[in-house]
């Protein structure tokens, strides 16, 4: 009696373990189409935000169709997890690895141990502090930043009070975005900006701050957001005055933007073509893989999209 | 094993085993995972991955070994991740800032978790605050200071805490200061009068107090170990990134918590062992690489570890009802 309940409680153990490999071997892509050549691995920052989802799609569907092997990592926006992930990569022999930093201090030690390794590094959207890479793919954020403080003045009239919601702390892209809108809107001496507060990026604390904001400033009538899922979170907290009394002008071009941006409640977004990252450094791989030249910069171009032309990006 | 039977027999040699495996489940657990990986992939039995493994243990597991303490005594320490950004943050504050000598960066850094983990446990012992609550707040409070000190961008570190991220010979030094800090573990809960007094505080705390042990002292060092423990671990990530950075170890606190209980510590107290706990924080290190090298996503890595988790105190509680 006593013999069987122990072996029943083993057999949980063991069906634990059953169902870890099991998971495994359903999630296990059949992707010895080029075994041949070697394995590229695609270390991603985050895949709970649409841009770098859009920017893994872009990867994955460049790679079937030239045939790569890529496996895709996901760091949950952890840097610790993705220096593990890049050092399972060099233990697993990947042949190339683009890596989309979720912080270009953080990862230059993975970057290093990269380079040690010889495995060539594809750096997207941010590149490392230091190390050496083979490519470095990305949208030029502080051109962007510029380019939403021009069309933010020019919707604005030239006048009046600004509110600036910032990303994360601490990121690069942040960092950028906001450096090139603080220049470019100082230019305008008749535009003040009146707060500036973190929303970490998320939607659902843009909506907040936002709130709390416009609670203190009601005189405001634009609003600058590092990227589009806060834009979207200021526009819920705005409610009717958004796109009328106040123009939101949001950062990265994804599909809820310009949802946003054709029903005319965000006035603009900087697009950056996260698909065409994703696609531009998967092709970049296949050349290291095929033993031809990359270029050691390439800049993928961000556009202002308003509603006059937001019918092209959809 | 209590047998109520008078059988005179000695027990086959498959129910010792069977009785052994069940003492010891998250070992049988993680041999069994360890095997069941080694048949999905080649590589994750290299000297490399194994190494890769050590170093990805360690930062959880230094964070696990403080927490054994707290777990122990009932309590629970909810502000350990942000006390390891905390600790490091400072650390590199003190090196970039005030330019301070690189050794003396790295004390002043342990020293800020010892400080914060003491502040929490005078609240618990001497305010009365229920340990969730009072670490609840430290756990806002050194995320919130440190992202004060950093304005929320990364900050080099010192180099003798970025040698905390490297090799020593062949050995990681993250690896080397997780065994430090399990063997400093150990000692102080077998071989020390303190910790055999956690277990009858954390067995019963009233009848501890009536036999003469001084609790809120004690307490008060449980946490501080705890913050100690964790600033070591917010040292060693900083090492191995070689800057602080204001958003690490984030959520944290919940691997710990999670290979403690693995480990087969109770949240009810008075239960809890380092070597327990260890290999709590390796099963779990082991289940990411090795999803990870199967290419699982990190979406279904959460589910499995929570299934894990599940599994493991389930697997507890049933083992500890067949002794009683």
């Amino acid at each position: 009696m006593k013999f069987t309940r122990m072996t029943r409680s083993l057999a949980v153990v063991m069906t634990g373990a059953l169902a870890l490999g099991g998971l495994a071997a359903c999630n296990r892509d059949g992707g010895t189409a080029s075994s041949s050549k070697g394995t590229v691995v695609l270390a991603v920052s985050t895949q709970t935000n649409p841009f770098f989802v859009q920017l893994a799609n872009g990867a994955k569907a460049e790679a079937k169709a030239k045939g790569v092997d890529l496996k895709i990592q996901d760091a949950s926006d952890d840097p610790a997890t993705q220096a593990n992930q890049i050092s399972n990569a060099i233990s697993t022999q990947a042949k190339v690895v683009i890596v989309n930093p979720t912080d270009s201090d953080a990862i230059a030690p993975s970057v290093k141990s990269l380079n040690k390794a010889k495995i060539p590094v594809i750096a997207v959207d941010r590149g490392p502090s230091s190390g050496d890479v083979a490519s470095f793919i990305a949208s030029d954020n502080v051109a962007g930043g510029r380019q939403a403080a021009k069309e933010l003045a020019q919707q604005m009239g030239d006048k009046g009070e600004v509110i600036h919601l910032q990303g994360t702390p601490g990121t690069s892209s942040s960092r950028d975005r906001g450096k090139g809108f603080t220049e470019e809107i100082a230019k305008h001496t008749n535009i003040k900006v009146v707060a500036k507060q973190t929303a970490n990026f998320d939607r659902s604390k843009a909506l907040d701050v936002s709130t709390n904001l416009v609670q203190a400033h009601g005189g405001v009538t634009g609003l600058f957001a590092e990227n589009d899922e806060m834009a979207i979170g200021a526009v819920s907290a705005l409610g009717s005055k958004a796109g009328k009394s106040v123009k939101v002008v949001g950062f990265d071009g994804t599909a809820d933007g310009f949802k946003a941006v054709a029903a005319g409640t965000m006035a603009a977004t900087v697009a950056q073509q996260p698909t065409e990252l994703g696609k531009t450094a998967v092709d970049q791989a296949a050349d290291i893989l095929a033993g031809k030249k990359v270029a050691a910069t390439t800049p993928i171009k961000v556009i202002t999209v308003t509603k006059d032309n937001v019918k092209d990006y959809q | 094993m209590t047998s109520a039977v008078s059988a005179p027999t000695r027990p086959s040699p498959m129910a010792r085993f069977g009785h052994w495996a069940l003492n010891h489940g998250a070992l049988v657990g993680l041999i069994v995972l360890c095997i069941a990986l080694f048949i999905a992939t080649p590589n994750f039995l290299t000297v490399s991955n194994i190494i890769n493994v050590g170093i990805q243990t360690a930062v959880v597991a230094i964070l696990a070994f403080g927490m054994t303490f707290v777990i122990i005594t009932a309590g629970i320490d909810l502000s350990v991740g942000s006390l390891a950004a905390f600790s490091a943050m400072v650390s590199a504050w003190t090196f970039t800032s005030a330019s301070m000598p690189g050794w003396l960066t790295l004390v002043i850094g342990l020293l800020a978790g010892l400080l914060a983990g003491a502040a929490s446990g005078l609240a618990i012992a001497y305010a009365k605050l229920p340990a969730f609550i009072a670490t609840l707040a430290m756990m806002s409070v050194a995320r919130g200071l440190t992202l004060v000190i950093s304005d929320g961008t990364p900050i080099p570190t010192a180099g003798a805490v970025n040698w905390l991220g490297e090799d020593l010979g062949p050995i990681p030094v993250p690896v080397i200061m997780m065994a430090l800090a399990g063997v400093a573990c150990w000692f102080i809960l077998s071989r020390t009068v303190l910790g055999r007094s956690l277990y009858a505080i954390g067995g019963n705390p009233e009848a501890a107090r009536l036999s003469g042990l001084p609790v809120k002292h004690i307490l008060v060092v449980v946490y501080a170990l705890s913050g100690l423990f964790a600033g070591l671990a917010g040292l060693v990530l900083a090492g191995r990134l070689s800057s602080a950075q204001p958003q690490a170890g984030v959520s944290y606190e919940m691997d710990a918590i999670a290979a403690v209980v693995i480990g087969g510590a109770s949240l009810a107290g008075g239960a809890g062992k380092a070597s327990g706990t260890f290999i709590g924080a390796i099963l779990l290190a082991v289940i990411r690489n090795g999803l990870n090298i199967l290419n699982v996503s990190s979406f279904w890595q959460q589910v499995v570890i929570g299934c894990v988790i599940a599994v493991a105190v389930g697997f507890d509680v049933f083992r500890t009802r067949k002794e009683s």
